[in-house]
């Protein structure tokens, strides 16, 4: 048994668990979901990207590292960095308290908006979730 | 499929996340395992630890059994008195490390892991368990209430008698009542021991009382933390895991236990006790030391040690971010013999080397950081 924890309907969502929100001045938020904060448990400590940076699609830009583990988190779409969330090196709690808001962690300039399409909406973000929580054999329940 | 404990309804009902760990199902944490962290070390924490194995032995084969077994000798325990150590193969190698309670002229408990109770019985079967009473004490449900404030929340929870005899039990020792009085009542097992680095108890109840126990705790401000907490609070404590710091490739000597181990009186043949005094003779290939990250960054089991230069030293056997520190802090077996504390090292995380300073457990004790000089701010 697993839960999927809040899956907001305005959001798009990668397989590997990343969120995308789309900014009206053409860039992108990204942060980790709600379900893969749960997974990871409190987080510690966070390693960002430089801005300027130019991300491919699915490159490892960053680190967000819990008490259980480091993971990864890759771009969901290619683009430039061109804001991160500093506040994280001091705070790391925040992607915790907040996956969707203060717990952010970079903002992109697409390369190709045509990537966007790519991502998952809400439902089959949960379907996902359901589906890896039956093939990891549910190792964990929420209570 | 995992068993549950006794307490299981009330780690549910306090929206724990649970996890199989050997077999059990027990809680990871309940929301934030910083904070049941945090709440141990500055108040007090109650954890569930009814998974751990306890075996009574009784008569008069118990005690020349237990110390032909045990590397630790339990004819100087006086009844009530606890003693740590280790159970070893012929090797030295530890099958499991353990607390041994004397409870009367002839009556003796361990409390030994969890993850190694098959192989515990198969090996005590093989030296002459057989040859004393014995029973498993699957009937009890155990509970660590550990920190600085747990000694009082328990005082006020137990009746006139059983409370000054609390008041008056001094580390490492336990009672016994078959009627605790005060709010819960009923039998009792209170030792003061644990696994957190700070004050505090593990009591023994019947399993039916358990969920009663643990309601009148946590109602009288005792606050719920799982595994993960009792995990970061032990390496903070500089307190091995069974399985990660040491196993049966590795001696008490190798493993930073050698106080453990009782020398005295020379003819008392314990087994492995032949292997420790040859390699005491000869000097241990490899010890125990403590790690403290510089940087950012959290060393994990297995990651490999190197000196300035490069050459490999050792590898980390547990490690973690240690929330009373604020850095990560490990425990690392590494070549004997050990750099001194404050020398600079180099641990390899995700590929890259971070600095790191050797530092001598305990990491944290009495709920203070205790860090070699020279070591950066946390």
């Amino acid at each position: 048994m697993s839960t999927t924890g809040e899956i907001p309907e305005e959001l798009r969502y990668s397989r590997t668990h990343e969120w995308v929100r789309q900014e009206e001045d053409g860039t992108v938020t990204v942060g980790i979901t709600d379900h893969a904060q749960t997974q990871l448990g409190d987080l510690v400590y966070v390693e960002l990207p430089e801005a300027g940076r130019v991300l491919e699609a699915g490159e490892a830009c960053a680190v967000v590292e819990s008490v259980k583990a480091a993971s990864d988190v890759y771009a969901p779409v290619g683009g430039e960095v061109v804001e991160v969330n500093e506040e994280l090196a001091e705070a790391p709690e925040r992607i915790n308290e907040d996956p969707y808001g203060a717990g952010w962690l970079l903002r992109l300039r697409p390369s190709d908006p045509a990537e966007l399409e790519g991502l998952l909406d809400g439902a089959a973000y949960a379907a996902l979730i359901q589906e890896e929580a039956r093939e990891g054999g549910a190792g964990t329940e929420e209570a | 499929m995992s068993r549950g404990t006794p307490l299981l309804p009330c780690h549910r009902r306090a929206g724990a996340r649970l996890v199989d760990f050997h077999g059990w199902l027990l809680p990871l944490h309940y929301g934030s395992q910083l904070e049941e962290h945090h709440r141990v070390r500055r108040a007090a924490g109650l954890f569930d630890v009814s998974h751990m194995t306890v075996l009574d032995l009784e008569g008069p084969g118990a005690e020349p059994f237990l110390r032909h077994l045990l590397a630790l000798d339990v004819a100087p325990l006086a009844p009530g008195q606890a003693r740590y150590g280790c159970m070893l193969n012929p090797r030295g190698g530890v099958i499991d490390d353990l607390i041994a309670y004397r409870l009367g002229p002839a009556r003796f408990r361990l409390v030994l892991n969890a993850a190694t109770r098959e192989r515990d019985l198969a090996w005590m079967r093989e030296q002459g368990l057989a040859r004393t009473a014995w029973r498993e004490r699957e009937d009890l449900a155990m509970l660590a209430l550990q920190g600085p404030e747990a000694r009082a929340l328990l005082h006020g929870l137990l009746g006139p008698e059983a409370r000054e005899a609390a008041e008056a039990l001094a580390p490492f020792h336990a009672l016994e009542r078959e009627e605790a009085g005060g709010a819960v009542g009923g039998p009792l097992f209170l030792a003061r021991t644990g696994y957190t680095g700070e004050d505090g108890y593990e009591l023994l109840v019947p399993a039916q009382a358990a969920p009663r126990w643990w309601e009148a705790l946590v109602a009288a401000g005792a606050t719920p933390a799982g595994l993960g907490a009792r995990d970061t609070l032990r390496l903070e404590a500089g307190l091995n895991l069974q399985g990660a710091d040491m196993d049966e490739t590795v001696t008490p000597l190798e493993a930073g236990l050698g106080w453990t181990v009782a020398w005295e009186p020379a003819g008392r043949a314990f087994v492995g006790r032949e292997a420790l005094e040859a390699q005491r003779r000869a000097g241990v290939p490899r010890a125990r030391t403590g790690l403290v990250l510089e940087g950012r960054g959290v060393m994990r089991a297995g990651a490999e040690v190197l000196d300035e230069a490069g050459r490999s030293l050792g590898t980390v056997t547990s490690g973690g971010f240690g929330p009373t520190v604020g850095r990560s802090v490990a425990l690392a077996r590494v070549a004997a013999p050990t750099p001194p504390p404050g020398a600079r090292v180099q641990v390899l995380l995700r590929g890259r080397p971070h600095p790191a300073r050797i530092a001598r457990p305990p990491f944290v004790r009495g709920g203070r950081v205790r860090l070699p000089s020279g070591s950066a701010d946390g």
